[in-house]
């Protein structure tokens, strides 16, 4: 404002309309989810002369779903836009999601014009309002000379530190109001931001001490493991201290699954001997992981012999939900490099080799173990999947029963190659996250496995992906039931069924109806031939794999119980006879 | 236990907002609340009371930290601090012993300032328990309105808190 006449002559004049893709394409966006409507509009059509793909969704919740799918399989900043009002009450289930999963997404929402702000002007929210306690911040621009600073700011805020969604909410009279204007390409300075603090020495020497005390340690790996491109760092710890590595559901593939010190999953439906590890063991070493209630089930009895090590980039994650010895705060990748300088290499082979005698009794029970008596189990099927892609493919879940199975049968060797909501728990997330997972890895070979009720949730983006030619594989894993809860109800409400018997529409006419290809799988015989043509068709395809009905994931820890007082798969005898599990 | 959190923030629209849904969304009940300005320009300062153990006050400190309008954050319960409430109260005057009231006036270091027919309005300003002492002499002679700004405080001795502090 207080610039020089003569810088001004030669800055261009630009609409806050056209600022706002200036400064989406000096980001580096390339595509954007959106939906548009009255306030959104001047930027709708300042959007025709930028180099930006706009994807057009059939619900604003998908726009959200794809950026945060767009961010997780790419590592970048995922875009989502809508208009004011219903357009961006929409988002809000997608932006709650990306906060419990720190995904980095940038909502930008048109809003009604400043003067009638307040006043309950036609299609008028307080989107900021709405989603303050669902943000990592949020900003409400009613100049045109703040547009810039704020999209700046939610798109350094929305990836550096511990990732977020930022919303921008931009006036309709901002977008259309014009201003001299240059991209300012100094970097973003926040007075009260510390995204990343610096290890102290001293907090690093007292875990390498515990480390080395150490007889029994797991380490517990998160999330924050992939976010913080920690996964060499990280199997170079394990490997020098010789510590087996357990991981969270949303830190799968962040150490390949076949690396010899791979456990696991742990939790709610982690496997059996890796929360017995975790509870038998002596210190664990929390990376990017925030002791979720679901991996760890009673905090009281919690790993009751461990002395707990927790590093993570979220100051507010320490001893939030287990108190632990000793603390890290900061860069996960430096302080892993910082412990293996400071630790010398150890021997845990007893340790090792007794966690691995409890796999024994696991794999007796496993269903992979039955012989094929013609019942199509998901279980087989998500690993079949595995078997024909190699273990490689991006797999996108939804939430569910099929969603732990994915997780237990789907060994994942690289991370960003299981993109699923862990937090929230979203029904709906899979297809159109999907969408935005294979724009942002064009080559990677994507597949959606969604239940046969979270796919109805958003099954209208399957549209989306056919307007686009999206190609990605959608695996519904059709059990006729809301199957988790199902699962809840035959466990803990005397199988009483309530609300959760399911009927769906011809998924391969629904596929059909959209110019895409359907299968319908009911063999397991079948499973491979239609996993394969999936694959090798050029659009779309969709396999409804009719599964048993009443199967569950096993082992199961009761909600709130102890770690180890797992619910186990009943004999496998009496499982392959009547093909449904017994009580 | 009482914890007093003196927090320094960017005076910026929706802060207060932030701050206080921070509290209720995290379930941590507030006792008190203020917002002023400081000697910094663009800088606010709060003081924000709350009942909650060692532990709780240091994860809402970690909580405030979060919020990117946050520059500054301390817990005066750890360090030696001088605190300060303030209140106005109406009492009744009619009808009883005038007397009375001018004694409590006057052993507690009360201020009038106002008096009308029925009614006398006192300030009482001191650290918080002495403010709670005087209200309680003065419910039997009759409160008619009261209104109390909440908690300010500050650490004792040289050290300052400063937002420049922040890094
Ligand atoms: C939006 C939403 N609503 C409700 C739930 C509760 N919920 C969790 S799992 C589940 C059942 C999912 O059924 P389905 O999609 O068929 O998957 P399945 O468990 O059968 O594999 C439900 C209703 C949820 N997680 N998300
Ligand atoms: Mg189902």
């Amino acid at each position: 404002m207080a610039a020089p006449s003569g810088r001004l002559a030669s800055m261009p004049t630009r609409t806050g309309a056209q600022i706002i893709w200036e400064c989406l394409v000096h980001e580096g966006v390339h595509t954007v989810f959106g939906y548009p409507g009255g306030a959104i509009l001047p930027a709708y059509d300042a959007m025709l002369d930028y180099p930006v793909r706009h994807v057009l969704v059939r619900h604003e919740q998908g726009a959200t779903h794809m950026a945060d799918g767009f961010a997780r399989a790419g590592g970048g900043v995922g875009v989502a836009v809508a208009t004011s009002g219903p357009g961006a009450t929409n988002m809000v289930t997608g932006i709650a999601t990306a906060m419990m999963d720190s995904s980095p997404i940038v909502c930008i929402t048109g809003q009604v014009p400043g003067k009638l702000i307040g006043y309950d002007a036609f299609q008028e929210t307080d989107i900021t309002g709405i989603t303050l306690p669902i943000t990592k911040h949020s900003y409400l621009v009613t100049r045109v000379d703040d547009i810039m600073p704020a999209m700046k700011e939610a798109f350094h805020l929305a990836i550096s530190g511990r990732p977020g969604p930022v919303l921008v909410d931009i006036t309709k009279d901002a977008q259309q109001a014009s201003t001299d204007w240059r991209w300012d390409p100094s970097p973003v300075k926040l007075r009260g931001y510390r995204p990343n603090r610096p290890v102290t020495r001293e907090a690093l020497l007292k875990a390498a001490e515990l480390i080395r005390r150490s007889q029994r340690p797991v380490i517990l790996a998160g999330q924050g493991v992939i976010q913080g491109g920690a996964t060499t760092q990280l199997l170079a710890l394990a490997e020098r201290i010789d510590a087996p590595i357990a991981m969270t559901l949303l830190g799968l593939g962040g150490v390949p699954a076949s690396h010899p010190l791979n456990l696991g999953m742990m939790g709610m439906h982690g496997e059996a001997w890796v929360n017995h590890a975790i509870q038998e063991a002596d210190l664990l070493l929390a990376f990017g992981m925030r002791f979720d209630d679901r991996v760890t089930g009673n905090t009281k009895t919690y790993a009751p012999h461990a002395r707990k090590i927790h590093v993570d980039i979220d100051p507010s994650e320490i001893n939030k939900n287990v108190v632990c010895d000793a603390a890290i705060v900061g860069d996960l990748r430096e302080t892993l490099v910082d412990l293996v300088e400071v630790l010398e290499p150890a021997d845990h082979a007893p340790w090792v080799s007794y966690i691995d005698s409890m796999k024994g009794d696991a794999a007796v029970r496993d269903i992979q173990a039955l012989p094929d008596t013609g019942h199509l189990y998901a279980a087989h099927v998500i690993n079949d999947i595995w078997r024909i892609t190699g273990g490689n493919a991006v797999v996108v879940t939804d939430v569910g029963q099929h969603q732990m199975w994915e997780a237990q049968y789907y060994h994942h060797e690289s991370p960003r190659t299981l993109i699923t909501s862990g937090g929230l728990g979203t029904m709906g997330f899979a297809v159109p996250a999907a969408i935005g997972a294979k724009i942002a890895r064009p080559d990677a070979e994507v597949w959606a496995i969604v239940g046969d009720g979270g796919f109805q949730m958003t099954q209208a983006e399957l549209t989306t992906a056919a307007q686009e030619g999206v190609k990605i594989n959608i695996a519904i894993i059709n059990n006729g039931y809301l199957g988790m809860v199902r699962q809840w109800q035959e466990f803990f409400y005397e199988r009483r069924y309530a609300a959760t018997p399911l009927r769906s529409p011809d998924f391969v006419k629904l596929a059909d109806a959209h110019g895409l290809e359907g299968l319908r799988v009911e063999k397991r015989s079948e499973v491979l031939g239609a996993v394969e043509r999936a694959r090798a068709a050029e659009g779309t395809v969709l396999i409804d794999f009719r599964v048993e009905q009443e199967d569950s994931v096993y082992p199961m820890v009761p909600a709130g119980a102890d770690l180890d007082a797992m619910i186990r798969r009943p004999e496998p005898t009496v499982l392959a006879e009547t093909g449904a599990d017994p009580t | 236990m009482h914890h007093t959190l003196v927090a320094l923030v960017e005076d910026k629209p929706g802060v207060l907002n932030r701050v206080a849904s921070l509290f209720r969304r995290r379930n941590f009940n507030i006792e008190s609340l203020t917002v002023g300005r400081t000697a910094e320009p663009g800088v606010s300062r709060m003081t924000i009371v709350i009942d909650s153990d060692q532990a709780s006050a240091e994860r809402v400190t970690a909580y405030l930290y979060k919020l990117v309008n946050v520059l500054q954050v301390e817990d005066l319960g750890l360090v030696p601090a001088v605190a300060r409430d303030l209140a106005l109260v109406k009492v009744a005057v009619a009808g009883h012993d005038r007397a009375a009231l001018l004694r409590v006036v006057d052993e507690t270091r009360a201020h009038i300032v106002d008096s009308g027919e029925q009614t006398m309005t006192l300030e009482i300003t001191g650290e918080p328990p002495h403010v709670d002492a005087v209200i309680s002499r003065l419910e039997p002679l009759g409160i008619i309105e009261m209104v109390r700004t909440g908690q300010v405080a500050m650490r004792r001795g040289d050290t300052a808190l400063s937002a420049a502090q922040a890094s």
